[in-house]
């Protein structure tokens, strides 16, 4: 598997951070980024399994279109469930606080983040927020939809709103710190001659995302509070009785969630954007375009969120700019998705699990994208908003594409964070069946969606029934893809044989050092002389 | 870096300061996103109800609402002296300066608090226990400023711990150096919630008058 | 739901149907040469440029700059040729023509109140003629829900404290699916109904069938009930302006100037007197939101339009 002969492996005379001090306290007391790093994997994991749960609940239920009101009431409960879970507490986090923890500081070449106590702070804050959330959940739930609005959730709503509103609320804060710690990070803690345009992709995308987390997470956290307000006192300012405006929520709130979609799709464009140039060997195509594209995202991200409103009654020239915008926000996605494959061109391309990932995300990003355009299509949003065109369009570019991409991230770093390889040929077969699981439960979600039938329905109309079996037993191919890593990475960590600082032979900072790398990184500072990308596919050919 | 040689400590602390400042300066923008929120949900009803608005803006006690912008700004004066003390070593004229900040924001928090009470008073609170004649979005308003108001008090509380903080790390018995970077991090703080309350003072005393 | 909707395919039944699935069709179609084009090109590649192929690899000829350039123009030429077609659609869509019969909707958990425009009411089931524009006025008396009609690719949501309007007009007679498709709570997915569209003729004569009557027929007892007699009535105990012939006259405000007073006048003056104030009179009236649930609104403001009206009322878009 080794292709090229590592750049340096130093002998080593500390053990490595997972070894240097093996109990508990030292866990849980860390400021080590590597170690945070690890945290947030494990809880990401658990949080994902969770909303996985929910998922499997709410495609069992849609095996038959025939319900009544018990199984409507536990439906609404696992969406809401589902969609806080996997926005809150696995994709929002997930990429930034696992990956961009454990990688982005070795990428600049720094010994750790700038606020290191901070850092921990922030995973303890997710916890609490966790745990809020799980306590609402287990409690008896909420069933308002990961939207909230009101006057719904405020008013009408039976369930532990308040409970589920403060979980996510508090585990903004979390958001926040590590936001924050990643901008000052990138500012600060660039090694000598690591300048901003020798950055990798990664770290761009990175630190766009800690933008927008810093920026749009504060709105989301006074929105809720107002919502939690009005549920929790009746003293509401989006309370219709009193002349307040239940679009005055929905504003806010997609205020901050148009903006945190980009925060759920820019670390994955960053990670693709890794494995691209290391499996083919080539430096990426249009360095400079592709940093500037994913800045371009961040900031007009944040004009768009109008367009989850077109039906809503707000007025026509809200809704006319809205499209406008959001067909341009769309342009530096397909910058990325052509310069991605002319990425390819004249490469060495081997097609390894991490690579297949990525090749996975750019199919799938294209295909969530280019629904979301349609969507973004004034006539077009009114007939398919609140459908399953829209659930397809957002899993396409949410699961088809961040999860790929996170994926991708966790089988490229995994030797660098374990020391160990895994079973390649597992690893492949098992992003197949994920690539092919996930076609099958999310391409009948667009056809169900066009022909109309509404989303959170737990009973619907006949007519979609075989759809929703198709879909059905998709997911099911997918869950055995998402169980199989499961297996084969414990199988690693504990079997798997060493990997040596470098097996792909990529350029990164990171890979200069050993596997698992020692407590401070590297055993001296390294110093940058060239970009990102200094792969040469003819040396790569044998 | 610059040509002047520097020892190894001095760099590195000089580091530390720019990067901390850069983390607070960070914090604050997300500050500010956060009181926006609400800004612009007053904006609105503003422009909606402008007469509720006028109303409520009635209801408020200017007294208080004028001394506390006072206290405010005298207390940001002292944060600045005290941070030029800092910077000159003076520990004394520091701590003098904290000790005035802090009084200060207490000051401000007990007039706050005196405000609040006459409003539970008078029937303004909103809610079901809403007594006080006035046109129907009346509550709206009152609620925006206790929301408003109150974001801003636990800012304040905040603040003043801080400078208790402050007054704590700049003890002599405790640390033989004056805290500068510190007390230019809590400064920029101190006026950052004092800028917020000089948007809160006219929008929630003037506007009706 | 009794339309066989075939497997593939969902029925156009309005006269936007086939344009917006025209435009959809574009889209898809674009959308598919795009994903194929790439995915050839990707596998292209990934084959010819496999790790140990011969395939030479001489750096590139073009200028990076070039391409990028050409991709960006024109992804963006296709995007806003999209934006300006569906933007002129939807401002179509969105203005009803004048002269549709307007029907009062009333939303709430978890049903459909439709009062035709001769007063007969119906739950869940919404006659309409054939051929004929039709508006919907819609309020909701208690969480946001939203109207959808899949076949005639119409959807508006429907939020409490605002009347909020749909048009549409369907082209064939038959019975289409209503959901409401935003979510209201544990019986949201069972807030279904449907659209019976009829020739003009049959319509008319269902219509006449039901009790007839007028909307207004409350109208007078609901002006006591909620008190707006007690002011508006002459010998009232505050001075204030009689409603007769108010509908559709030119009211002078205080302050300068005229409104003119429509339905949307009158309804707010109702809910927010204080929106607009008739000149010479004290800002008086309080307002009655959340006091008159919308379907005694929609009486009350038909009761004031009976009162007499200044000109023919002319038919506003
Ligand atoms: C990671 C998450 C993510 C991302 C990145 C996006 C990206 C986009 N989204 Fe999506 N969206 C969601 C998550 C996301 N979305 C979610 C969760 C919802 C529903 C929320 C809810 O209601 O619960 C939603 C809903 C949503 C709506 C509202 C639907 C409705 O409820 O009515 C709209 C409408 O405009 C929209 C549009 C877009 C657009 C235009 C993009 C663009 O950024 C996409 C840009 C990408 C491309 C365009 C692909 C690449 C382009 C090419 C390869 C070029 C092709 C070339 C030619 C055609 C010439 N999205
Ligand atoms: C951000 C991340 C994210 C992720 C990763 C997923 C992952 C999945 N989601 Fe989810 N989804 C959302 C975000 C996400 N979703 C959001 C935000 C909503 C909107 C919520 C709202 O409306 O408020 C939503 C809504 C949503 C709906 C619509 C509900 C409705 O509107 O009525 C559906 C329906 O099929 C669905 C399905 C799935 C499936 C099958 C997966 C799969 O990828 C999961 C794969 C895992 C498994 C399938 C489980 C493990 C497998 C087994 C245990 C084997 C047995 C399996 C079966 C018997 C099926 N999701
Ligand atoms: C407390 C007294 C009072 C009550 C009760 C009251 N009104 Fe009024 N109304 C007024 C006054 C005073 C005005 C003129 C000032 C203004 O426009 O706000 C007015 C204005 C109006 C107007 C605008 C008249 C015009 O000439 O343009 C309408 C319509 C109206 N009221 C309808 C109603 C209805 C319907 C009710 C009952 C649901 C009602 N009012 C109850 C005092 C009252
Ligand atoms: Cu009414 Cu959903
Ligand atoms: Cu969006």
């Amino acid at each position: 598997m080794n292709t090229l002969p590592p750049l340096a492996a130093p002998p080593r005379a500390e053990p490595d951070y997972l070894r240097r001090d093996r109990s508990l306290r030292s866990w849980l007391c860390t400021h080590d980024h590597k170690r945070i790093g690890v945290l947030f994997l494990f809880t990401l994991t658990g949080f994902f399994l969770l909303g996985a749960i929910a998922a499997a609940g709410m495609r069992y239920a849609l095996l038959s279109p025939q319900g009544n009101l018990v199984v409507s009431d536990l439906y609404n409960r696992l969406f809401t469930m589902h969609g806080v879970i996997m926005i809150w507490f696995f994709l929002v986090p997930s990429i930034p606080t696992v990956f961009g923890n454990f990688i982005l500081p070795m990428a600049i070449g720094a010994p750790d983040v700038a606020f290191p106590r901070l850092n921990l702070a922030s995973w303890y804050v997710f916890l609490a927020g966790g745990v809020l959330v799980l306590t609402a959940i287990g409690a008896g739930g909420v069933d308002t939809g990961w939207t909230f609005y009101t006057p719904y959730s405020s008013t009408y709503a039976n369930g532990y709103v308040m409970l589920m509103a403060s979980g996510v609320f508090v585990t903004g804060f979390s958001s926040i710190f590590t936001g924050l710690n990643f901008i000052v990070t990138v500012h600060r803690r660039r090694a000598p001659g690591m300048t901003w345009f020798r950055l990798p992709l990664f770290v761009w995308a990175i630190y766009a995302t800690s933008i927008i987390l810093v920026l749009a997470t504060p709105v989301l956290a006074i929105t809720l509070f107002l919502m939690a307000l009005e549920r929790g006192f009746g003293v509401g300012v989006f309370d219709p009785r009193i002349g307040g405006d239940p679009l005055l929520f929905q504003h806010l709130f997609w205020f901050y969630s148009h903006p945190a979609v980009y925060i759920m799709i820019l670390p994955g464009m960053g990670v693709v954007s890794e494995l691209l140039t290391c499996f083919s060997r080539k430096p990426i195509f249009g360095y400079r375009v592709m940093a500037f594209a994913i800045l371009a995202i961040a900031g007009l991200g944040f004009l768009v969120w109008g367009h989850h409103m077109f039906v809503s009654s707000e007025s026509l020239y809200a809704g006319l700019v809205f499209s406008l915008l959001s067909f341009l926000v769309s342009v530096p996605s397909a910058i990325k998705v052509f310069s991605w494959t002319a990425t390819l061109h004249r490469g060495s391309i081997r097609l390894q699990a991490p690579m297949l990932y990525g090749l996975g995300f750019v199919a799938l990003f294209t295909i969530g994208g280019l629904t979301g355009v349609a969507l973004a299509t004034l006539p077009l949003d009114v007939h398919l908003h609140g459908t399953y065109f829209v659930v397809a369009h957002f899993h396409y570019i949410m699961v088809g594409g961040m999860l790929m991409a996170y994926m991708g991230a966790l089988h490229y770093w995994w030797p660098k964070m374990t020391g160990r390889l895994y079973h390649d040929w597992l690893a492949r077969i098992s992003a197949l069946t994920i690539f092919l699981g996930f076609n099958l439960t999310f391409f009948p979600q667009f056809v169900l969606g066009y022909l109309g039938m509404p989303r959170r329905y737990a009973i619907y109309p006949p007519e979609f029934h075989t759809l929703n079996v198709l879909s059905t037993a998709g997911a099911s191919v997918l869950g055995v893809g998402y169980l199989l890593p499961l297996f084969y990475l414990s199988w690693s960590f504990f079997r798997g044989r060493p990997a040596g600082p470098n097996p792909w032979g990529a350029t990164g900072l990171e890979w200069r050092t050993a596997s698992p790398p020692p407590k401070d990184n590297f055993e001296e500072t390294p110093v940058v002389t060239e970009g990102p990308y200094a792969y040469r596919p003819e040396e790569a050919a044998p | 870096m610059s040509g002047i040689p520097m020892d190894r400590a001095a760099y590195e602390a000089e580091e530390r300061a720019a990067t901390n400042r850069l983390g607070m300066w960070t914090f604050l923008a997300t500050e500010v996103m956060f009181f926006g929120g609400m800004f612009v949900a007053y904006v609105l009803y503003r422009s909606s109800y402008p007469d509720a608005f006028a109303v409520g803006s009635r209801t408020m006690e200017l007294g208080c609402g004028t001394a506390n912008t006072a206290v405010l700004l005298v207390s940001s004066f002292f944060m600045a002296l005290g941070d030029r003390a800092a910077r000159k070593g003076d520990r004394g004229a520091l701590r003098g300066c904290l000790v005035l900040v802090a009084l200060l924001g207490m000051a401000f928090l007990a007039i706050k608090g005196y405000e609040y009470a006459s409003k539970v008073d008078e029937g303004l609170i909103p809610g079901r226990g809403f007594r006080y004649p006035g046109p129907p979005q009346l509550p709206l308003f009152m609620t925006l400023y206790f929301a408003m108001t109150g974001l801003h008090a636990l800012h304040m509380i905040l603040g003043v711990c801080a400078v208790a903080w402050l007054l704590w790390r700049s003890s002599p018995r405790r640390h033989q150096s004056v805290p500068v970077e510190p007390v230019a991090i809590v400064g920029l703080y101190w006026h950052f919630v004092d800028c917020i309350w000089i948007f809160l003072y006219p929008l929630f005393y003037l506007i009706g008058r | 739901m009794s339309t066989p909707a075939a497997f593939l395919a969902l029925e156009q039944a309005s006269t936007v149907a086939g344009k917006v699935d025209l435009i959809g069709g574009t889209l898809l179609a674009v959308s598919l040469v795009v994903v194929a084009g790439l995915l050839a090109v990707n596998l292209y590649f990934i084959v010819r440029y496999r790790r140990g192929s011969p395939a030479p690899r001489p750096p590139l000829q073009i200028s990076p700059g070039k391409l990028e350039a050409a991709w960006t123009t024109g992804t963006t030429l296709v995007f806003l040729g999209f934006f300006f077609w569906g933007a002129q659609l939807f401002v179509r869509m969105e203005r009803p023509p004048p002269g549709a019969t307007t029907i009062d909707v009333a939303a709430r958990q978890w049903m459909w109140d439709f009062r035709q425009p001769n007063g007969r009411r119906e739950f869940d089931t919404l006659h309409v003629p054939v051929g004929v524009p039709v508006r919907l006025r819609m309020t909701s008396e208690d969480v946001i829900h939203s109207f959808y009609a899949p076949s005639l690719r119409v959807k508006q949501d429907v939020v409490p404290g605002k009347t909020v309007s749909l048009w549409f007009q369907v082209t064939k007679a038959g019975t289409f699916t209503l959901f409401c498709s935003e979510f209201c709570g544990s019986k949201h997915a069972a807030m279904v109904g449907q659209i019976v569209a009829e020739p003009a003729d049959r319509y008319a004569a269902w219509l006449a069938a039901g009790n007839p009557g007028s909307i207004a027929r409350r109208g007078p007892a609901l002006f006591v009930r909620y008190g707006c007699a007690g002011c508006h009535s002459p010998g009232g105990s505050v001075r204030a302006p009689p409603l007769e012939r108010v509908y559709g006259s030119e009211v002078p405000v205080a302050g300068g100037g005229f409104v003119h007073a429509d339905e949307a006048y009158l309804t707010d003056s109702i809910l927010l007197p204080e929106k607009v104030v008739v000149a010479g009179y004290q800002p008086l009236m309080p307002s009655f939101q959340g006091v008159i649930p919308p379907g005694d609104l929609v009486e009350l403001v038909a009761y004031l339009k009976t009162l007499g009206s200044a000109s023919p009322p002319p038919a506003r878009p």
